[in-house]
């Protein structure tokens, strides 16, 4: 738990500067003047016709899906990266080698069909 | 105040000093950007505003700060003041993790402390890095989305799908570099790449004195993906599409302006100095000065002093890539949405998959007698 104080400290610090940022211009700056034009949203110059609360279609929800399962799969191959050489160095090291890359292949494998199942066409 | 009070507010200092110095860093690249790019596109670049247009900076921040405070009323006020703070927290923790030089000793009150050159030192400090620097994706998402503009939610909304897609590149280019030196503490690998390069082959220790012993070396198609996914999760050209100009305006920071801005242009080079340091940590020594540094630590002495010299050394190698990161944003164009999904997911990956499989059966191949089977 020691080690989580200084982030927290240097977490607190740049949290500080950057409210105090964001708070000084509004001490120094002129006072406010109100236009129309200025409180539209900023667009193409013509008056706005939508509300921008219309929906629009997101197909990146479906990229956010499959990243979380890819990325879990990546991070089961850092601990076995970490140990590799000590597997090796305890002759180990086809035996820590080929489990490993059965998981890859199911990795490869489920890309291929995630390509080949058009969740990747971006039109 | 004690001899531990005394370390206490020396990490302090030192934890405020790094961040500093992240700050200070921005207007010197910004004025580099834009020098760099005026030079790139045969133009002057601004020139007026003291010697060669050094000072230009310091005149727009104060001219930032004396700008009015203005928020769109459409937007969402707590989302739309959180997003410049929340931008600028992920750079500075994650560059924060990074060792910038070689850890020193100083004597506080007859006792002999040991300091390192970052602001804290995690045994998991790439693996904190990464998940710290991914955080940057909430700015963006917050900016958009409490903007209420139609171009922020645009931006954002490219900003997040190509975060993620790039940050499996990302992550699997490292699993190479892990491979390699088996330790996620960046002293460790620092330190395993210092000397000249050797490794074993078929048992036998095998050692190249004209190449110092830098992850590159062993990494090379690690390198370039990591370097490519970078780009990608900086937000810089050619993948910059969260704020690309010519169809958004600016992307997730459209509404932003004063020092508000000024707070994301602070993430976003930031950003980049984590992955500049990065990358001269992973594949370039880190300060690890090539045939001199026991030469520079036996003629100074003090370890304070070499700390210094060494940090002196890793910024020239952070400066290098961050002007390579200025170059190539002003030298290649844009790519289309639909490219770049197609570049992370169906090329990078894939070419990230098989250096982590290539790597780990030469690294069994050359380190063990039994070969695979």
């Amino acid at each position: 738990m020691e080690a989580i104080v200084p982030i927290l400290v240097l977490t607190l610090i740049v949290a500080t500067f950057g409210s105090l940022l964001v708070y000084v211009s509004s001490i120094l700056g002129p006072k406010k003047h109100y236009t129309k034009a200025k409180y539209m949203a900023y667009e193409c110059g013509l008056p706005g016709e939508e509300s921008e609360k219309s929906t629009v279609s997101v197909r990146y929800y479906l990229t956010a899906i499959l990243f979380i399962v890819f990325d879990i799969e990546i991070l089961f191959m850092f601990p076995w990266a970490l140990t590799y050489k000590e597997f090796i160095a305890s002759g180990h090291g086809a035996y820590i080698f080929w489990v490993m890359f059965v998981f890859i292949a199911l990795f490869l494998f489920g890309l291929i069909w995630e390509v080949k199942s058009k969740a990747l066409e971006w039109d | 105040m004690g001899a531990s009070g005394l370390e206490i507010l020396i990490n302090v200092i030192k934890m405020v000093a790094i961040f500093l110095l992240m700050v200070q860093l921005v207007p010197i690249l910004v004025w580099v950007e834009r020098r760099g790019s005026a030079f790139i596109q045969n133009r002057y670049g601004p020139n007026r505003v003291g010697p060669l247009g050094l000072t230009q900076l310091l005149a727009d921040a104060v001219k930032f700060l004396f700008k009015e405070e203005f928020r769109p009323p459409k937007s969402i006020a707590f989302l739309y003041y959180a997003a410049p703070v929340v931008a600028i927290i992920p750079g500075a923790l994650a560059f924060g993790a990074i060792p910038l030089s070689a850890p020193f000793t100083l004597e506080l009150g007859g006792e002999i402390v040991h300091f390192n050159f970052q602001s804290f030192q995690l045994g998991i400090g790439i693996v904190f890095v990464l998940g710290i620097s991914s955080l940057g994706a909430y700015a963006l998402l917050f900016a958009g989305w409490g903007s209420g503009n139609k171009y922020s939610l645009m931006g954002a909304l490219r900003a997040s799908a190509q975060m993620i897609s790039y940050e499996l590149a990302l992550g699997l280019s490292i699993v190479g570099i892990l491979l390699i030196y088996g330790t996620f503490s960046f002293h460790e690998m620092i330190t395993a790449q210092q000397g000249p390069l050797r490794f074993m082959l078929m048992g036998q220790p095998v050692v190249v004195d004209f190449l110092p012993n830098w992850g590159i070396f062993y990494q090379p198609l690690g390198f370039i993906l990591f370097f490519a996914a970078t780009f990608a999760e900086t937000n810089r050209a050619p993948f910059d599409l969260p704020e690309a100009e010519a169809e958004l305006v600016a992307g997730y920071h459209t509404e932003y302006g004063g020092l508000k801005m000024l707070m994301f242009y602070i993430g976003e080079y930031g950003h980049m100095m984590v992955a500049s340091a990065l990358l001269v940590t992973f594949f370039f020594g880190g300060w690890d000065l090539p045939f001199g540094s026991e030469g520079i630590r036996e003629a100074i002495g003090s370890s304070f002093l070499y700390s210094l010299v060494m940090h002196l050394v890793f910024m020239g190698k952070v400066l290098f890539f961050l002007w390579v990161f200025i170059w190539v944003r002003w030298t290649l164009p844009r790519f289309r949405y639909d490219q770049l999904m197609d570049l992370g997911w169906k090329t990078m990956l894939p070419w990230a998959l098989f250096n982590t499989v290539a790597t780990a059966a030469i690294v069994v191949l050359f380190n063990s007698q039994g070969g695979l089977s």
